[in-house]
């Protein structure tokens, strides 16, 4: 599948603000974290901004954005539209939430609330995320039990180290929420290699002989209707070399998982501004190393149409 | 809506014979011709005399080579919408564009509700639908939605343009959801079968498999054609040598 970057991006910032929205709606809900001006207006505004900055990424993808709204009508049967139902309601409660905490000094009572609403917003939307590329047939990559849970997981994941990032920025930071991204980023790891270890195994069912119906033998494609790359070359044919594949795997590793969890097991041993400091870089190799793991999870994704085209 | 409709029991659709289809390309042209000025007009063509020809067509005529133990065969095959009972490509629409019609099960899409998601592409494993660059929306086969009801044509141009222009009769169209229909008896006389069955698609369109191997077939090539005249000159002489 071509990784388009809107794509890309939207999901990777969505998923991180999501995550972060989560934990700061629930941390707030049992009042943990202290109803601080900055920390809030700089907490709220990191997660809404990057859930807005997604959102408007996605839009980059559609051949008519001025008809957006209508995709808000058809939650019934659509996991893109129960989407953007899901990040459109989430928007209620967060926004009461941040008014609370940062324009009214508390997250006690009805802003609690709206936090816990909040979080519980930002975990479906995650989910619906997850399962427009889950319920995709055509896609064996994408439709497998592997695709929900990485996206709650990398979302917890992505969120959780950039809350870190922000406690400690504020020297609020604590061993326990440091054990937590430790914890969090070591199972997000095994995650996408226990994913990626199960599609490279992957007996797809669906083969050329299925594709036109001709049993037995081997069907080999001859002649391509048409000698350029067509739309669904472009957009379902796209090929990655297997040794950039590999190459972008360990990339991912290092940027996603290693780095990040080398920087933060140096965290534990630092004061502040150096434990703020080194917190930062790590939430920022590890949105990098996100983008790149969300640029293979299209590229490394074979669409069932490839088979005409004998690839 | 994009959630299916209850079905009327019509199932209209197309019954393709990869054993007689030619992969003449007739039915591609035709369907071009008259979908760009259908219902889905136009069918953009991007650089059309460039080194990057693009564009939409709803019909793609694909040649493939099957090898078996009883050898191998060329086997042209239309690749086009298979107006499927549980089309994906309508239920992940999130603007309700893309709709199956209770009436005959054709699936269509209204072009003033598609936002250009692509959704419905991903979700479509066949590749029937192709995204229109030029104006932003998806575009697919109609079953020629405008010619199979049109009182203005005459009563046998009344069929689909591909189907019309097949100079073999590879491509029959009709109701197969009526079994007494001569489509769907053909399909159960010639053992007809649904393409990638295992997805759960349950397309309509069906494709009839190419015939087995003639026993009544010539089993060695005509001899060589013998020369006309005898050749002259020192080559002839030698031939002649040769020959005796």
């Amino acid at each position: 599948m071509h990784p388009a970057f809107s794509v890309v991006f939207f999901t990777t910032a969505t998923g991180a603000g999501y995550g972060l929205l989560a934990l700061l709606g629930m941390f707030g809900g049992f009042q943990i974290i202290p109803p601080d001006f900055w920390l809030g207006l700089v907490g709220m505004g990191l997660a809404l901004g990057l859930i807005v900055a997604g959102l408007l990424s996605s839009t980059g993808h559609l051949g008519r954005p001025e008809r957006a709204w209508r995709a808000f009508s058809q939650w019934r049967s659509s996991w893109l539209s129960r989407e953007g139902v899901a990040s459109v309601i989430t928007f209620i409660p967060a926004g009461l939430f941040g008014i609370g905490w940062v324009f009214l000094g508390r997250i006690d009572g009805w802003v609690g609330i709206a936090g816990f609403l909040a979080a519980i917003g930002a975990v479906v939307t995650v989910c619906t995320t997850g399962m427009i590329y889950a319920s995709l047939k055509p896609i064996a990559q994408w439709h497998s039990h592997f695709t929900l849970p990485g996206y709650l997981i990398f979302s917890t994941m992505t969120g959780s180290v950039l809350l870190n990032a922000l406690l400690q920025g504020f020297a609020l930071g604590s061993k326990v929420q440091l054990a937590a991204c430790l914890l969090l980023t070591l199972f997000g790891w095994s995650w996408k290699v226990a994913t990626w270890r199960y599609n490279d195994r992957l007996e797809i069912s669906t083969t050329a002989n299925t594709a036109t119906g001709l049993a037995g033998g081997t069907v080999r494609s001859l002649e391509w209707p048409h000698t350029e790359e067509n739309y669904l070359l472009k957009e379902m044919g796209f090929r990655i070399a297997r040794k950039h594949g590999a190459r972008l795997r360990q990339i991912t590793q290092l940027l996603a998982f290693a780095l990040p969890l080398g920087l933060l097991a140096i965290v534990f041993a630092l004061p502040w501004p150096l434990a703020a400091l080194l917190s930062v870089l790590a939430a920022a190799i590890q949105f990098a190393g996100m983008l790149v793991e969300r640029w293979l999870f299209f590229a490394e994704a074979k669409h069932t149409v490839t088979l005409y085209y004998g690839r | 809506m994009t959630c299916l409709p209850s079905q009327s029991g019509k199932k209209l659709g197309l019954v393709i014979d990869l054993d007689t289809c030619v992969g003449c390309q007739a039915c591609v042209t035709a369907c071009k011709e008259w979908n760009t000025g259908g219902h889905m007009a136009p069918l953009t063509d991007i650089d059309p005399y460039g080194g990057h020809v693009d564009g939409v067509w709803f019909n793609r005529v694909h040649a493939y080579e099957h090898t078996t133990e009883m050898g191998g065969r060329t086997v042209n095959f239309p690749r086009s919408c298979l107006h499927c009972e549980t089309p994906a490509c309508v239920t992940v629409c999130p603007t309700g564009a893309s709709y199956k019609r209770a009436s005959d099960g054709i699936v269509l899409i209204d072009e003033d509700k598609c936002i250009g998601c692509k959704l419905c592409s991903w979700a479509c494993p066949y590749g029937a639908r192709e995204f229109d660059t030029d104006v932003g929306v998806m575009k697919k086969c109609t079953l020629c939605v405008d010619r199979i009801y049109n009182d203005n044509l005459a009563e046998e141009d009344r069929v689909p343009a591909c189907v019309a222009a097949c100079p073999t009769s590879a491509r029959h169209f009709g109701d197969l959801g009526d079994p007494l229909s001569a489509v769907s008896q053909l399909v159960a006389e010639r053992g007809g079968v649904d393409l990638m069955p295992e997805l759960g698609y349950r397309p309509t369109n069906k494709y009839l498999p190419p015939r087995a191997h003639s026993k009544r077939a010539a089993s060695v090539a005509a001899p060589a054609l013998e020369p006309v005249r005898a050749e002259g000159g020192f080559l002839g002489w030698v031939d002649r040598m040769l020959s005796n």
